[in-house]
């Protein structure tokens, strides 16, 4: 089982992301933003959170440009799995690999805590671990998260059952609650809130486990 | 040449910088301020034979995200 795991200048979670990844038994390689191909075999790409490019123009857009932006999309398209966390969230959007977009947080401030995230559907191989309905603490810490997309496409969402985790108690404004949706196909997973962060005793919670754990069965089986 | 790019939030997209900035302005007694929006402005030199359509490209491509932003070209 193979991941990789992109790093861009200003990324800062790409190490807690490959921990992670590692922990649940995977391969993980470091693909730096100016590689154009991801390695040979890799089994799930995670786009990591953090700043990349200092956030400038909007956050996630010049990372979506980057020469390994343009693998990972054909990754993508072509059916291969791939996780975007917070940053890696905005720029999944920016590549249009996911629908919607990151606003700027209602409240205008920058939100570093654990949140109740609750599991909209189980129906995927990064909810499985979970129950539709449980709720899990994870870290979130960001400033543009936000969730906006125009009506039509919330409805799309709704009706693909692709709403993977919604908030408790919504901390930032996104349309419907909305934490983390999935691609069409459901191999791709853009979440704001921190999973890899809540992922060892150590962090104080390891609720986040279940996503990479259940990804991990996945692959081998597949 | 040159070319000045106006990017907005689409009418309906909530901007919560907008809003902040027009409570600031109602705290300093403008009371005549009934909204605000907020966006940028992006100046480009471009090279002799740039065209709007280039322009265009550049906006749809990056300068803008269209899902929540709208934007305006003025030739210079």
């Amino acid at each position: 089982m193979k991941a990789a795991v992109v790093v861009f200048p200003g990324s800062n979670c790409d190490r807690d992301l490959a921990v992670a990844f590692e922990q649940a038994g995977f391969d993980v390689s470091m693909v730096w933003h100016k590689d154009s191909v991801l390695p040979e075999g890799v089994d799930i790409v995670g786009v990591p959170g953090g700043f990349s490019y200092g956030d400038y123009l909007r956050c996630g857009a010049i990372a979506a440009q980057s020469p390994i932006c343009q693998a990972v999309v054909e990754h993508a398209n072509r059916g291969g799995y791939a996780m975007g966390v917070c940053n890696g969230f905005q720029i999944l959007t920016e590549t249009g690999v996911l629908p919607g977009a990151l606003l700027r947080n209602a409240g205008l401030k920058y939100i570093c805590r654990t949140v109740d995230l609750q599991i909209a559907t189980a129906d995927s191989v990064f909810t499985q671990g979970y129950a539709k309905g449980d709720t899990i603490g994870i870290p979130i810490a960001h400033h543009d998260g936000n969730y906006f997309a125009d009506a039509e496409t919330i409805a799309a969402l709704k009706d693909q059952d692709r709403i993977a985790f919604t908030y408790a108690q919504n901390p930032n404004g996104s349309i419907d609650d909305i934490a983390g949706i999935l691609s069409q196909n459901r191999r791709v997973l853009g979440m704001m809130p921190h999973p890899e962060r809540a992922a060892d005793e150590g962090h104080g919670g390891t609720d986040g486990t279940a996503v990479f754990r259940a990804l991990a069965g996945i692959v081998a089986t597949a | 040449m040159k070319a000045r790019v106006h990017v907005m939030l689409k009418n309906g997209v909530l901007d919560p910088q907008g809003e902040a900035v027009r409570h600031a302005l109602g705290a300093l007694g403008f009371d005549k301020v009934e909204g605000v929006r907020q966006g940028k402005v992006i100046d480009l030199d471009l090279a002799e034979g740039a065209s709007e359509a280039d322009v265009t490209e550049m906006c749809e491509k990056l300068l803008a995200n269209t899902v929540i932003e709208s934007y305006s070209i003025e030739m210079q």
